[in-house]
């Protein structure tokens, strides 16, 4: 993948893994994988592998850090050294510091962070592979493994991207059209609230494919959304099941 | 004014549970006049009242609840004790002495060492203060036998049954005395391990089924089996 091909998307209109151009890549979804946390959850979206950890509501350390009217959030996204091709340093890049203050942003909203002053919730992101679209895939593993924590919260928070790859929209960047493309739109979403609570874009839309993209991205969310909830239910099914 | 579930239906955060003339009740919230859900948990209306009994959540502390707690310090006046909820409680040393506490003749440590499990009273909570334990009635204070286990805090009125009728069956069959936290730690207190035993095989089901129906003769069932595989083992 490191000469630029010479089109991205062919003349049937499929992608070059593909793909047409609104449809998600395959996904799976676990809650429950991490037995020592509080609440987890494990995503794979297409070639993406990410675990999310989340603790809480405890007490804050360091002190300080509490808040004496609401609860805090707290969020750590990191990648694994082995997660990309070239090996990556382990310490916090730039990159990870910023997508750990957007993945917290687009969770917040979902909280009812009044509830439980003085405390805090800390949520941590492992990505131990990576293709692409790592923020809107841990955005949605991190709201499933908050609520297999036992948070109260508005809603399940999803995320998906929309970008534009040569002259098309298309829904759920992968890597290398996340590179060669035009734009890229991550959108996390709120679906029974119908809120949004992230909106990045990052290269040049007009108004008019800005908009495609974003009702794009919405539509990849409610589906990634009934997955999630599936997921959720599932772990708590099987108890179901036991004597039915 | 419909609703949107059926009964004891499963659902998760964000799940729309009815619209406008009802009550939101435990772990829903409303927005524009409509019922959400925010927990993963099991429906039921009671009356106009929607309730979601919630398959994981936390212990939140409440004045007057009885909790089990382990000290996790021992501090200059008092302990530090660790209730398995968002805030950790207090226990001060003049509760615990019958008398004027005087950090020069007192050995804290003596009383209550780190580790040590206690039976206590939530004697004060708010928003801005931590919960503070008493000890100060019958029943409460240190355990010294018995054994411990911990469900989900949600679960403990499963446990309990309706009007006490799950718990006292559990504790005639077993001979066993029961304290249930409710902050989800439990305490049975047996003659021997083997009545032990017998009750917490029958709370650890009641808290895998908790959200199924006709649950006590099922555990009843249970106890009689376990107790005559006891009796046979025995002859």
């Amino acid at each position: 993948m490191n000469e630029k091909p010479e089109k991205l998307i062919d003349k049937k209109g499929l992608r070059l893994d593909g793909r047409k151009a609104d449809e998600l890549r395959p996904l799976k979804l676990q809650v429950g994988v991490l037995p020592n946390a509080d609440g987890s959850a494990y995503i794979e979206h297409g070639k993406n592998k990410i675990l999310a950890a989340a603790f809480g509501p405890r007490e804050m350390h360091p002190k300080h850090l509490a808040q004496a009217d609401r609860m805090v959030l707290r969020c750590r996204y990191h990648m694994a050294p082995f997660s990309v091709q070239e090996r990556k340093s382990p310490a916090p890049s730039r990159r990870e510091v910023e997508l750990s203050k957007v993945i917290k942003e687009s969770l917040e909203p979902a909280l009812f962070h009044e509830l439980y002053p003085r405390t805090g919730v800390d949520v941590f992101v492992e990505v131990l592979q990576a293709d692409g679209g790592t923020r809107c895939a841990s955005i949605t593993a991190a709201a499933l493994a908050i609520a297999d924590a036992g948070v109260p919260m508005r809603d399940l928070v999803v995320a998906c991207a929309a970008g534009k790859v040569d002259d098309t929209i298309v829904l759920d960047l992968y890597d290398a059209e996340d590179k060669l493309g035009v734009a890229d739109v991550p959108v996390a979403y709120m679906p029974s609230l119908n809120a949004v609570t992230l909106l990045q874009m990052d290269g040049i839309l007009t108004p008019a494919e800005f908009e495609k993209a974003v009702n794009m991205a919405m539509d990849g969310c409610r589906k990634i959304y009934e997955l999630q909830k599936e997921a959720l239910k599932t772990k708590y099914m099987v108890v179901k099941e036991v004597e039915e | 004014m419909p609703t949107f579930f059926e009964k004891k239906q499963l659902v998760t955060p964000g799940e729309l549970l009815a619209e406008g003339d009802y009550l939101p009740g435990e772990n829903t919230y409303v927005e524009e006049n409509k019922i959400f859900a925010s927990r993963i948990g099991l429906v039921d209306s009671d009356n106009k009242k929607v309730n979601v009994v919630a398959l994981r959540a936390f212990y939140v502390p409440k004045v007057g609840d009885i909790v089990i707690g382990t000290v996790a310090e021992v501090g200059f006046n008092g302990w530090t004790i660790d209730i398995k909820s968002p805030y950790t409680a207090l226990l001060r040393a003049s509760d615990v002495l019958s008398r004027p506490f005087k950090p020069q003749n007192d050995e804290l440590s003596q009383v209550l060492n780190a580790g040590d499990l206690i039976v206590a009273k939530i004697a004060s909570y708010d928003r801005a203060h931590d919960p503070q334990l008493t000890v100060g009635e019958p029943g409460l204070g240190k355990i010294t036998r018995g054994q411990i286990l911990r469900v989900t805090p949600t679960k403990i009125p499963r446990v309990i049954g309706r009007k006490g009728s799950m718990i006292s069956m559990i504790k005639q069959e077993t001979n066993c005395q029961i304290i249930l936290g409710l902050n989800g730690v439990i305490l049975v207190t047996g003659k021997n391990p083997e009545d032990e035993e017998l009750a917490i095989a029958a709370i650890r089901k009641i808290e895998q089924e908790s959200h199924t129906s006709g649950l006590t003769d099922r555990i009843t069932q249970l106890l009689k089996e376990k107790k005559a595989k006891v009796e046979e083992k025995l002859e």
